[in-house]
């Protein structure tokens, strides 16, 4: 490896989670029951026309700003002419050689710094429908639902060196998308698809090498295996003295490897041209200032005010931005109870781990910030010890509730009476003669099993830090 | 009855206003002389006879209602566009069967404003030609001679009008395909400013240039149908939202005193046969007569704009027709073998002839390599001509010219050469690359052939009402033609 480097550029679409389709009113539900969004529009019937929706626009050029592109006062809608069944009009309306957005960047931190890669342009287009073969039946169906789904297409430089670069950028545009609000991020659903183009070249060399492109990656992780695995195939064949072609490849989650996209490959002519049914979009440089000053603040930013302001680690501070409901539900927490660090350790291990589980999002999360901040406040208090908050958090995270109540309901108090203490530390130094003579003896580790007999005989309650001083008194 | 069939949609308009004719009367009075007409004409692919009594009945029942511009008029319409219910075929064999379940926005406007729909009307296929042989079930004759064609791609449209079994049609025009069969029929036919008429429902040819327009025997008709369908359509984003004058308060004009006509040395030169000639000189020297100042005008990028159309026309057709797959509606050859086998016999099977032969030359310009060379190139010589016209318009209010080199030709004179076909469209094609309207105004008989000849007046954008004012003087002033000669 150490004699290569790899050139890697991105491809990626997403789906912008408007209402509408691009061109027509049907609705963009996912999942619905097949060709029951469409209309004469989306199904390319003999004389329809497209209309342009204009959240379209406002979602494509938000992006855009997000990723500092440049935003073209006016782009062009061309078509893109190939046939397939699930292509209504036998051509793909999508934008080519005058893009909505060019020229931007993304910006990574990375473990050894922070990594720019460029943007070459974003631009509209719709989706295709969905082909569904039946070999049984010997049938193909074809279902025109996300004919017609607004989609961007997001093209990198080919800036990237590495499977690490290419993951961390996508995760970054996601971060991005979702921060948004223009999409939903669901890589399992199709909402961001990401093709890759792929080269080596030996170190020190200007020249690009002959490049694959990679499909079928549907998680961040086929992305980095299906990466790892093309690159040393291309090394291996380099070595071997034989050439890379320049060829679809198709990346196989189950084997591991990529292999040549099966059947005949064509070299596509798409014959794009200007669609004469759409005028060209001339955008009003008001809209673009409106929409700039609508922008929320990025994960970018936003990760950077978080190391600043509440003095967390660059590690906290990722996490807690990747993904915007997370990192509004920090600050409100933050907000209710100003113990930044541990919050941000409950958010990052108890909450993040619940949420996983059940593939909730933190925004729908019933134990809110303000919920957390109390459970934190009380364990600082002294109220409750450490391990019944993190019970407390089991209980109340799917009902929600108010922690303080719950803990009262129940009489989880935590004990720090001393003379309430008293009576189980003499009981459990009197239940296990041997290992008292043994700590006395030197073995001062069994400290942590007196500790937890006593804490199991007051249900946990105890606060562990009178338990240990009560102890210490008695075994010194 | 059939005299009913004699009157201009304004004449029938009062008769149906003062309640002399029934809508039901209007109806049935067409649908005798299309019987008496059709077995020469042939000018309809289907007659929606039943529909269109039910629909006057219902109109009977109601009352006439003032605020229905059209109440009770019957009209044809090109096949080209679409009707909810009623078979949308495009004079196609791929589209026989096709029956779409929505009107295009011009045929819903004529409904609302009382018209009724007698027939969908032959044309070229797809509305590529000149001559509406393309038609894949029959040719149109001309209702002046049979054996000469009615001009196309409208010819059914234009025929339908001239032998009185309507009192007005929508054609549509990409090249010339409402002025040219306008002209070769003695009709009025008008090609509005490209964005003035809702394409919505139109099955499209060349996008950027086809548009609805009126086929009439006046030039009154023609400003009320297309005061009816003119007007932005928020599902054409071609449409131009822009207020649609009165049409009809501007045709009040007496005589042409003030207006300046230019006069282009390329439309009046070589190629123009000695009839066409004298008759439009002759409508030009009346027009002066009028009141008209003339001028000449340089249009030098005339015989480039034919090569241009055909260039963006059949590239816009090359993508437009990709629809006709076979696999959501239309003809599907059912004993493929695969995918590509399907749509190749569904394709080979279901175009005809000049349509497979405008699909190839407009994929060709389009493909990669030749793009820049044809496609590209042709859409300068677009903006050139744009600039061309726009530079004339500053010396002069209209342009007038020829239609047509000729008079209808001979069924089967230009089958076999396309060229000499697409010639036909020189003097036509540069409204449509330019976007301007077009009228075509009969002025008179060839004094060789005894058949119409068409004037055809080009004015600036959106200057329709100018157009159909300055027609409406000169209509005025020319003897009005006798009835269609073919039809004894």
């Amino acid at each position: 490896m150490a004699r290569y480097e790899a050139v890697i550029g991105l491809e990626v679409h997403a789906q912008l989670g408007t209402e509408s389709k691009i061109f027509c009113s049907c609705s963009t539900r996912f999942g619905d029951e097949p060709n029951s969004n469409v209309c004469p529009v989306c199904s390319g019937m003999p004389g329809v026309l497209p209309v342009l929706n204009e959240k379209v626009v406002e979602y494509a050029v938000k992006m855009g700003l997000a990723v500092d592109c440049r935003i073209n006062g006016k782009s062009v809608f061309a078509r893109k002419n190939y046939f397939y069944p699930d292509l209504p009009k036998g051509y793909q309306i999508s934008q080519f050689e005058e893009p909505l957005c060019e020229h931007g960047r993304v910006v990574v931190e990375m473990e050894g710094g922070t990594k720019s890669f460029g943007i070459t342009r974003i631009h509209m287009e719709e989706d295709a429908g969905k082909s569904i073969h039946s070999p049984a039946e010997n049938v193909s169906y074809v279902d025109l639902n996300r004919t017609g789904v607004p989609l961007i297409e997001i093209v990198s430089e080919p800036d990237m060196r590495s499977p690490e670069d290419a993951v961390a950028y996508l995760k970054e545009l996601r971060s991005i998308l979702v921060y948004l609000g223009v999409c939903d991020g669901n890589m399992e659903e199709g909402s961001f698809r990401c093709d890759a183009n792929v080269s080596i070249r030996p170190l020190g060399q200007e020249e690009l090498g002959t490049r694959a492109e990679l499909k079928n990656m549907n998680s961040f992780r086929h992305v980095q295996k299906a990466l790892e695995y093309e690159i040393a195939r291309q090394i291996d064949l380099l070595e071997d003295g034989e050439a890379v072609v320049q060829e679809t490849r198709l990346y196989d989650a189950d084997k591991g490897v990529t292999q040549p996209m099966r059947g005949k490959e064509e070299a596509h002519d798409y014959r794009y041209f200007p669609d004469p049914d759409l005028v060209p979009l001339v955008l009003d440089p008001a809209w673009v200032d409106k929409w700039r000053g609508e922008l929320p603040e990025l994960p970018g930013p936003r990760r950077g005010r978080f190391e600043s302001r509440y003095g967390l680690p660059a590690y906290d501070a990722g996490v807690l931005t990747a993904e915007r409901e997370v990192a509004d539900y920090f600050e409100a927490a933050v907000a209710e109870y100003g113990e930044p660090k541990k919050i941000s350790n409950w958010i990052m291990t108890d909450l993040l781990r619940q949420l996983s589980q059940t593939g909730l999002g933190a925004s729908e999360c019933a134990f809110g910030p303000k919920s957390l901040a109390g459970l934190v406040r009380m364990v600082d208090e002294g109220a409750i010890s450490q391990k019944i908050a993190k019970d407390v958090f089991l209980e109340l995270f799917e009902t929600g509730g108010d922690p303080e109540a719950y803990v009262r309901e129940k009489g989880l108090t935590q004990i720090s009476d001393t003379s309430a203490l008293e009576a189980a530390v003499d009981r459990v130094l009197s239940e296990n003669p041997k290992e008292v003579e043994a700590f006395r003896a030197g073995k001062k580790k069994l400290m942590a099993f007196f500790v937890g007999q006593v804490m199991r005989k007051t249900k946990g309650q105890a606060n562990p830090a009178v338990v240990n001083e009560l102890l210490a008194r008695r075994l010194g | 009855m059939s005299r009913i069939c004699d009157k201009s949609l304004s004449g029938l308009r009062g008769l149906l206003a003062a309640g002399e004719v029934k809508a039901a009367e209007a109806v049935e009075a067409c649908l005798e002389r299309i019987r008496a007409t059709e077995p020469t004409v042939r000018a309809l692919i289907s007659v929606q006879a039943e529909q269109a009594m039910d629909r006057a009945r219902a109109l009977d029942a109601a009352g006439y209602d003032p605020d229905m511009p059209l109440w009770g008029v019957p009209v044809v319409l090109k096949d080209v566009l679409a009707t909810k219910g009623v078979a949308t075929t495009c004079a196609s064999k791929i589209l026989e069967n096709f029956v779409p379940f929505y009107d295009a926005t011009a045929v819903a406007r004529l409904k609302r404003a009382g018209a009724i729909i007698l027939a969908k009307a032959n044309m070229d296929e797809f509305a590529m030609g000149s001559s509406t042989e393309n038609s894949a079930f029959f040719p149109t004759t001309n209702p002046w001679d049979p054996e000469r064609v009615p001009g196309g791609s409208s010819g059914g449209s234009g025929a339908s009008v001239s032998a009185g079994q309507c009192f007005a049609a929508l054609g549509t025009d990409t090249g010339g395909s409402i002025r040219l069969p306008a002209s070769f029929c003695g009709v009025v036919g008008l090609k509005p400013t490209y964005g003035r008429v809702s394409r919505y429902g139109l099955v499209a040819y060349g996008s950027s240039l086809d548009q609805i327009g009126p086929m009439t025997r006046g030039v009154e008709d023609a400003a009320r149908v297309l005061q009816v369908i003119a007007g932005h359509d928020p599902r054409d984003s071609t449409s131009v939202d822009r207020p649609v004058p009165d049409y009809l308060e501007a045709l009040g004009r007496s005589d042409l005193k003030g207006l300046t006509i230019g006069l282009p040395e390329e439309y009046w030169g070589r190629g123009v046969s000695a009839e066409v000639a004298e008759s439009c000189r002759e409508a030009v020297a009346l027009a002066e007569e009028l009141g008209a100042a003339t001028v000449p005008v340089r249009l030098r990028l005339t015989d480039f704009a034919v090569a241009a159309y055909y260039i963006i026309a059949l590239a816009e057709a090359s993508s437009n027709l990709a629809r006709f797959d076979g696999v959501r509606y239309g003809r599907r050859d059912r004993d493929s073998a695969d995918l590509l086998d399907m749509y190749v016999k569904s394709r080979t099977q279901g175009f005809g002839e000049e349509v497979k032969r405008r699909i190839v030359i407009g994929t060709y310009v389009l493909s990669a390599g030749y793009y820049d060379a044809y496609y590209r190139k042709a859409a300068q010589v677009r903006r050139l001509l744009r600039r061309d016209l726009d530079a004339a318009f500053e010396g002069c209010d209209l342009i007038a010219g020829p239609v047509c080199p000729t008079t209808a030709f001979r069924l089967g004179h230009k089958v076999d050469d396309p060229l000499a076909m697409y010639l036909m469209d020189i003097f036509t094609i540069s409204a449509n690359l330019a976007g301007l309207p077009g009228l075509s105004l009969p002025v008179g008989l060839g004094t060789e052939s005894g058949l119409p000849v068409g004037l055809q007046l080009m004015g600036p954008a959106f200057g329709e009402d100018l157009l159909l004012s300055a027609a409406r003087v000169l209509e005025e002033a020319i003897a009005p033609l006798p009835a269609p000669s073919g039809l004894a």
